[in-house]
Order: C-alpha cells, then sequence, then structure tokens
C-alpha cells in the first residue's frame, strides 16, 4: 500500500511539473503582441507597443491571434488543410493524403467532369493561371482539381479528364474523395454545392491558393473573372518559399 | 479469485452505466416522400427510413466528449475546425459557466466538431432533407406545413430570445416522438454547405449568376413558408468553423438492416 502511495505521488509530482512547464512555453510564444486600431483608420497597420490611434485617438487593441502562428509536433499550422487526415486517390491511381502535397504552393478547385456549364470555364480559368507562371517556377507548384462528384469520377475517369484537357503535366493532380470527406474539404474552402440530378451538380466557382503549410492565401470567386490577384498570391508564394 | 469476481463484476456495471449514458435515445424515422422548400429541381424528395436522436446534444453529453477527446477542447480545437466562438461561454475547457445548464442543448459548436461527435458514436449528422422532413411534423401530424398554428408557433419561438439555455424536451413531442425541433436551438445539418443562395444582398444582384453553377435549378417551391425559408437561409450563410450561440446538433443513424 506504502508503495503505491509512493508512486502515486510521483505520478502526481511529474504531472505538476509538466503542466508547468507547459505554461511557461506558451507564455514565452505569446510574447510577440501587435497592437491595432479597432477603427482600422490606418488600414491593417500594426504597432508593437500599445498608445492610441493618431487619426481617432483611440487606444490601441492588442491582436491576440497575430502572435506566431503556433505549429503543432508536424510542423503544420492550425489553419492547415493538411489536418484534414482522409485519403485520396489521385489520377494515377495513388493514395494519397493532403498532407503529402506539403512544400508546394498549391491552386485548388473544385469540380465534376460530367459538367457541361460552369466546369470547363472553371478548368479553362485553372488553365490560364498556369499558362501565366513561369516554367522554372513549375516544380514549386500544384494544381488540384477535387472531384464533388466521387461516386462517377474515378481515377480512370480523372486521368482521361485530364488528357482530353491537356493537364496530364506533372503539376497538376486531380482527386477522388468520399462523400464524406469531399463534404469536409468542400467546408474548408466554404465551397458549395448539391446535386440537383444524378448527372449535374450546382456549386460554387471558387479556385483557392495555398501555401506551402497548407494555410489558405487568396480565394478568387467567379468564372472568367480577372485572375491578376491569383496570379499575385501565386507569385508572392513562390517567391517566398 | 472472489475479489476478481467483484471487481470484474464492476467493471462491467461500469461500462454498462458508461455506454448506456453516452448513447442517447434514438427513435425510428419511417422514411416518405415529401417536397421540400429547396429541393432537387424543386421536386419530391425520398427519405430513408433511419432513427433520430430524441433531444438536441446536451451541454452534458459533450463535457463528456471533450473530455475523452480533448482535441475538441476550447484550447486545442484547430482553428481550421472551429472559429474564436468555439464553446466560448464555458469557463474552461471541462468547466461550464454556473448560468449554463447542463440539461441544456450544447451551443457554439462548430460543424467540424458536431459532425466528429456524431461519428465517434457510429452516427452522423441528418442531411437537410432528413432534418426538414422529421421537422414538419407537428403534434399529430407528418406533414403540418400548412397549418397556421404550426407556423405560428415557430415564428413565436423565434421571436423568444435565449431558448438555448432551456432544458431540452421543454418544447412539444413530435409525430415521430421526437423534441425540440422547433424552440430551442437551429441545428447543424451534415450538408448545409449545399444551401446555395448568398445571404448578402449585393451579391444576389448579378454575380451569383456567376458564383453558382445552375443555381437557377433551386429555388423557393413554397415562399409562404417563412419558417423554412429562415433556416434554409441560416445555413445558406454558415462557414462550417463558425460557433453560434443558439446552433446546437443532434445525430442521426441509418438503419442497417
Amino acid at each position: 500500500m506504502k508503495t503505491l502511495k509512493s508512486i502515486l505521488s510521483l505520478f502526481i509530482v511529474a504531472l505538476s511539473f509538466t503542466s508547468c512547464h507547459f505554461s511557461d512555453s506558451k507564455k514565452s510564444n505569446n510574447d510577440l503582441v501587435l497592437y491595432q486600431c479597432p477603427m482600422k483608420c490606418e488600414g491593417d497597420k500594426t504597432f508593437d507597443h500599445a498608445g492610441n490611434c493618431s487619426v481617432c485617438k483611440m487606444d490601441l487593441k492588442a491582436l491576440a491571434e497575430t502572435s506566431l502562428t503556433e505549429l503543432n509536433h508536424n510542423g503544420i499550422s492550425d489553419e492547415s488543410i493538411f489536418n484534414l487526415t482522409s485519403t485520396w486517390h489521385t489520377e494515377e491511381n495513388e493514395i494519397i493524403q493532403l498532407e503529402d502535397l506539403k512544400g508546394k504552393t498549391l491552386v485548388m478547385v473544385m469540380i465534376y467532369t460530367t459538367c457541361k456549364a460552369a466546369c470547363p470555364r472553371l478548368v479553362a480559368d485553372m488553365r490560364n493561371i498556369e499558362a501565366k507562371i513561369p516554367k522554372e517556377n513549375m516544380k514549386d507548384l500544384r494544381f488540384i482539381l477535387v472531384s464533388i462528384d466521387p461516386e462517377t469520377d474515378t481515377p480512370d475517369r480523372l486521368k482521361a479528364f485530364a488528357k482530353e484537357n491537356f493537364m496530364d503535366g506533372k503539376q497538376w493532380t486531380f482527386l477522388q474523395g468520399t462523400q464524406s470527406s469531399v463534404r469536409e474539404f468542400a467546408n474548408v474552402l466554404a465551397v458549395k454545392y448539391k446535386q440537383i440530378s444524378p448527372m449535374d451538380f450546382s456549386h460554387s466557382n471558387i479556385i483557392s491558393v495555398f501555401n506551402s503549410g497548407g494555410e489558405l492565401i487568396h480565394q478568387q470567386e467567379g468564372l472568367g473573372v480577372d485572375n491578376k490577384e491569383t496570379l499575385q498570391a501565386i507569385h508572392d508564394l513562390i517567391n517566398k518559399n | 479469485m472472489q475479489t476478481i469476481q467483484r471487481l470484474t463484476l464492476y467493471t462491467f456495471t461500469l461500462l454498462f452505466m458508461l455506454t448506456g449514458h453516452c448513447q442517447s435515445k434514438m427513435v425510428a424515422i419511417k422514411g416518405g416522400t415529401y417536397i421540400p422548400l429547396y429541393g432537387r429541381d424543386s421536386l419530391k424528395v425520398t427519405i430513408s427510413d433511419f432513427e433520430m436522436d430524441v433531444y438536441p446534444v446536451t451541454n452534458k453529453a459533450f463535457l463528456e466528449f471533450v473530455l475523452k477527446y480533448p482535441k475538441w477542447q476550447r484550447s486545442q480545437v484547430k482553428k481550421l475546425f472551429a472559429d474564436g466562438n468555439y464553446l466560448i461561454d464555458w469557463d474552461s475547457d471541462t468547466k461550464l459557466n454556473q448560468s449554463q445548464s447542463l440539461d441544456a442543448p450544447v451551443t457554439n459548436i462548430s460543424w467540424f466538431a458536431a459532425k466528429d461527435y456524431c461519428e465517434c458514436q457510429g452516427k452522423r449528422l441528418a442531411t437537410i432533407d432528413e432534418w426538414e422532413y422529421v421537422a414538419m411534423a407537428n403534434k399529430t401530424m407528418p406533414d403540418a406545413r400548412q397549418l397556421e398554428s404550426y407556423n405560428k408557433y415557430i415564428l413565436g419561438w423565434y421571436e423568444k430570445p435565449k431558448t438555448f439555455n432551456n432544458a431540452i424536451g421543454s418544447t412539444f413531442k413530435n409525430y415521430w416522438n421526437v423534441y425540440d425541433l422547433h424552440g430551442l436551438v437551429w441545428e447543424w445539418t451534415l450538408d448545409f454547405n449545399s444551401v446555395l443562395v448568398s445571404g448578402e444582398s449585393r451579391k444576389d444582384v448579378d454575380k451569383d449568376n456567376n458564383l453558382f453553377c445552375g443555381s437557377a435549378a433551386v429555388g423557393a417551391t413554397d415562399l409562404m413558408n417563412y419558417a423554412a425559408f429562415m433556416r434554409y437561409a441560416i445555413r445558406g450563410s454558415l462557414k462550417a468553423k463558425y460557433a453560434m450561440k443558439n446552433l446546437g446538433f443532434r445525430c442521426v443513424k441509418d438503419i442497417v438492416e
């Protein structure tokens, strides 16, 4: 009985020690606090000390979330899409997780291959973006097309679609998931979709750009819109890497 | 030997209590065909038989869930999966605020959290069509949408403040023996992101035709059903990581033959 007690107390001591340690490390992470005018008089300008806004004289507010993004043990941040653990089939019939795409700038869109209305234009938008990227940068980039119709869009079908549309290069990846993983993925991208008949879906037309850590950087909404901002976002990311 | 026997007995009772505790009561819903407010091509939708939780998930049940799965505690949850309002009223990761009742439906949870909660119990969230199918019942009829009293009740609730802190079971039991679909909180659905209405009037004007492919195919079949229209509107404006004070959830299960 005595030994049991001593073991128990040892545990408690050990536990309290680790928890202390944890809170310490957290504190140091939050050292870097940025301040910003609550009215954003000077746009997104931030200050590294408290004070008044020079325009509206309001107290500057501490920004809790601007402290450096905390990385978890895998080296991916809280907001990274690599936190999704679902598995996907590529058009080459490989099985991957999103995390396998880590290290590349990602341009993603959700489509389905039987689509006659918006998807061809959306795919064209993707190709236009791709065409404007200098060849030497292509190795740092992946264009990902995720099917919202995983029942129909098998790897074989996706491969055929890739060939038809001249998107069979290494920089293009097509993904087939499951009903559930596609729904989850769409929710991460804030893409809405609905099956309106066995062959047809309504869906929002959004092209999303992620950095090499899987964090959403830019979204382009609509069809045939000016892709300047999207290209700029991709350009900035590639040069940062 | 006796001690071992006694111990196993204890463990079994404990296990039984625990599982019995976590698994909330469900009732069978007989499938059928109906026309929802927003259907596929505004046509009929067919629902298969399934089981539905009698009550929304409570604060108590969700507290047990975060104790078992710390990754869903407020300080642990990934920002990808929940915004800053996630469980914001709780005193700490594992303690409710004293103003919150254990028997009240849990709110301020994201879609990701609700989905995972159901999956951890071998269940899932209801689809919009399933939820609306059960929710169109009143006390005695499976489809009471034409009744004035039915719509009045729901609209009356929309005017009542702070119903999210009422205990589960405090509203009426409907035709299917399900409680609280109207009157306590709004509920997450599995495919809430299939509602293609934009909440912003500036967006609705012309840009939407570009934003949504085939959006003309989905429209309201019965705009008189204002209460349901409100539900679809809120679904259309949600994002999966949002956590709202009056938005909870319940789970359903497919019937395996």
